[in-house]
């Protein structure tokens, strides 16, 4: 045990050391000691870029509460034929590629504007917002708000006072993570700003593709940094302050069959959010298909200057299958470690696992760019796309697994090893086959994760290593009709791929809830 | 015969166990007590779980203070049962006979063996989740005794059924106890059902064994006024 113990630690705490840690400090160092990186800061330039920064990702999060709404409302309250099949579909837009979403944006002619850029990042985060209220919400005691309603409080005063209050901590929950990804948002804003709008990321990238200038950019991923780190502190304390001991029952001692005008809101607010949801992916098939599926052709035949989207193809599933490994191999260790020790210990790896969620993935590549050429240079190797895919997805891997372990009962355990199983029995006969579905659901999402990394990925993309993203990219960047019909195919497919794979995953979970 | 000697468990500043001795020959023994008293350590101190600060475990002689848990073939019950949700009945049952490493078929026979004996004769395919308190109970007696342990470790079995469930539950498991012939420890905080199950009771209080004997003898013989009115209730 001793040295599986060593193993659970040490894998974690090396791969995010030198990978993550490393790199991060690189930039940090380079920024300080380089040439004019701090006087960057000081720049008109990156005055614009900040404030621009944190105004989007501002009204982003308001206009995402108020389109999420009337959604979240409906699916907390009424149960009918197909809402697991709404709550699927609106989850969607969340796990499609940041590149696809943006070619959805262009082939609707909204590009170059805030619009654009506004509407993008509220079709990309209702989902965040239904999804996080709603476990709560559906499955919220309504005694008290009964309670309420016979003290003299109309329905308005009794949401208002009650259910309003009771709902905060995740309303807030879901606000910063939806601030945090817009403030963090690079595909889109990179496609749909134009060369006017620049958040703090693209101008990173700028900074390092346009003019090499890696200690201005290094400078900014520190501001960028700070940023986040402020967000998270802050989202931290209002959570401690407001969390309560709530009464949550099953969703289905709570769920009511919709009546009277409650069917016709019901219903209407379902048929509308699910049609805006549908535009952006139907408008990219169309596109795609346009003047005898020229897109289609296009891929089949790139021509002698195009890159080969068999080969991108290929490279992404690959990237997905290798990334996903890692991400388990690290995060599901670091998971038993933080559910398993002393609470000083596992907060401390919590912390450690979880900087990569807060980083974006801009940092994490500029990171891979200054740091990785020593002692070796793996810059080059073409392991360090899936390495950077994995990095973006343990977070996510520590997430999803941390919960089962966590819910696996110690007792389960004393069990076992009273009956006579060894502690490494106790591990293969308890905690493997309890684990299992959480860990291959993790598995499936860090590949989701991969297959539409894009900020990371085109720091360190080389021709030998395109992934679907960054074909598309190249190909939005190239003029004609044609190559912008492709960019929409191939779109298309990564959004197949995407879907495909996400929702088999959400069957997945549903069949694990259901036997347990 | 298993001896407890002069245990001594504390969790920080919390002393759970102060110097507590027991010892159990051919008999069922409860140790009774008020809700915190130390029991349940005690009883994890036993079947190896909880290392003692001080004091040694040793049965028929042989030390077994330094053995783990899953080396000591004593058998424990959980309060809550601690069925493997991933397990069916049967295979529940089986997990200690799998653990000797017995032959498919001689685990299959003392699996229906036990479960019969339980009173669940054919359930080997049930699933644990449809199982109500009762059932479970007698799941997880099924499979304490299955793998034939040295001893018996029960932790309030009955804890968390009806009381008319009870009644008749603890007259059974008696029955079974003594039909399996093997020495048992059983822990409860009720004496009606102490007084039923068990040959002899043990009274623990704060850590420690405060009186032994039968109910009856304990009831007359103890001048503490607490034991009095701890078997008044």
């Amino acid at each position: 045990m001793k040295v599986g113990r060593t193993l659970l630690v040490g894998v974690p705490v090396l791969f995010l050391g030198y990978f993550f840690v490393y790199p991060v400090a690189s930039i940090l160092i380079e920024a300080a000691t380089g040439e004019g990186g701090m006087d960057f800061l000081l720049t008109a330039s990156t005055g614009r870029a900040l404030w621009f920064t944190l105004w989007q990702a501002a009204v982003s999060t308001v206009l995402t509460l108020l389109v999420a709404f009337p959604l979240t409302w409906v699916v907390s309250n009424f149960d009918f034929a197909g809402r697991r099949t709404v709550m699927a579909l609106v989850t969607v837009p969340f796990v499609l590629p940041s590149v696809v979403v943006a070619s959805a944006f262009i082939a609707l002619g909204l590009r170059d504007s805030v619009v654009a850029i506004l509407v993008a990042h509220v079709f990309f985060n209702v989902s965040v917002v239904v999804r996080t209220v709603t476990t709560v919400w559906a499955r919220l005691d309504r005694s008290p708000i009964d309670a309420a309603r016979t003290l003299g409080a109309s329905p308005w005063t009794a949401f208002r006072q009650v259910t309003l209050p009771l709902l905060s901590p995740s309303i807030a929950a879901a606000s910063s993570i939806v601030f945090l990804l817009c403030f963090t948002s690079f595909g889109i804003v990179l496609l749909l700003g134009g060369l006017r709008l620049r958040t703090i990321e693209v101008e990173i990238y700028q900074r390092v593709t346009t003019y090499l200038d890696l200690p201005a950019a290094g400078a900014l991923a520190l501001v960028q940094l700070v940023g986040i780190v402020a967000v998270m502190t802050a989202y931290a304390r209002l959570q401690e302050r407001r969390t309560r001991k709530l009464h949550l029952r099953p969703e289905a001692q709570v769920l009511r069959v919709a009546r009277g005008r409650e069917r016709i809101w019901m219903w209407s607010i379902v048929t509308a959010t699910t049609a805006l949801t549908l535009v952006p992916p139907t408008v990219l098939i169309a596109r795609s298909m346009r003047s005898g599926a020229a897109g289609w052709r296009f891929l089949a035949d790139p021509g002698p200057l195009a890159v080969d989207p068999g080969a991108a193809i290929g490279n992404s599933l690959q990237s997905a299958a290798i990334a996903a490994l890692i991400a388990l191999a690290v995060g599901v260790p670091a998971a038993v470690v933080v559910a398993r020790s002393a609470p000083g210990w596992g907060r401390w790896m919590d912390v450690v696992v979880m900087l990569p969620l807060g980083t974006s993935a801009v940092t994490i590549g500029l990171g891979f760019l200054v740091a990785l050429d020593r002692p070796i240079d793996l810059r080059t190797a073409p392991i360090i796309v899936p390495i950077a895919h994995a990095l973006v997805a343990i977070p996510f891997v520590v997430r999803a697994v941390l919960p089962t372990i966590r819910s696996i009962r110690t007792v389960l355990r004393d069990a076992a090893a009273v009956l006579g199983a060894s502690p490494a029995r106790v591990w293969r006969e308890v905690d493997l086959p309890l684990m299992a579905r959480a860990v291959g659901v993790a598995g499936g999402f860090a590949a989701a994760v991969s297959l539409g990394e894009f900020g990371a990925t085109a720091f360190i993309v080389r021709p030998g290593t395109v992934t679907v993203p960054t074909l598309i990219y190249r190909l939005l960047g190239r003029p004609g009709a044609v190559t912008f019909s492709g960019a929409m195919a191939m779109s298309v497919i990564l959004m197949v791929l995407v879907g495909g794979l996400v929702m088999s995953l959400d069957r997945l979970r549903a069949g694990e809830l259901g036997s347990f | 015969m298993l001896t407890a000697e002069n245990i001594h468990v504390a969790f920080g500043d919390t002393v759970a166990l102060d110097g507590a001795s027991v010892e159990v020959g051919d008999e069922i023994v409860a140790i009774l007590g008020p809700s915190g008293c130390g029991k349940s350590t005690l009883l994890r101190v036993i079947a190896g779980l909880q290392r003692p600060d001080m004091g040694a475990v040793t049965f028929d002689g042989e030390d077994l203070t330094s053995v783990p848990a899953h080396l000591r073939r004593f058998g424990l019950m959980f309060q809550d049962y601690a069925l493997f949700p991933h397990r069916n009945v049967g295979r529940n049952v089986a997990f200690g006979l799998e653990m000797q490493g017995l032959e498919r078929e001689e685990i299959s026979q003392r699996v229906s063996e036990v479960l019969e004996l339980v009173g669940l004769a054919g359930w080997e395919s049930r699933v644990i989740d449809g199982l109500s308190g009762g059932e479970a109970q007698r799941v997880a007696l099924a499979r304490t005794l299955a793998p034939r342990p040295r001893l018996v470790l029960l932790d309030e079995p009955l804890g968390s059924l009806d009381r008319m469930l009870r009644d008749r539950l603890v007259e059974e498991i008696r029955e079974i106890l003594t039909e399996a012939s093997t020495p048992a420890i059983y822990v409860t905080h009720d004496h009606d059902e102490a007084d039923r199950v068990s040959d002899r009771a043990l009274i623990m209080r704060a850590g420690r064994i405060v009186a032994s004997g039968t109910l009856d003898q304990i009831r007359t013989g103890a001048n503490d006024p607490w034991i009095q009115e701890f078997l008044a209730i």
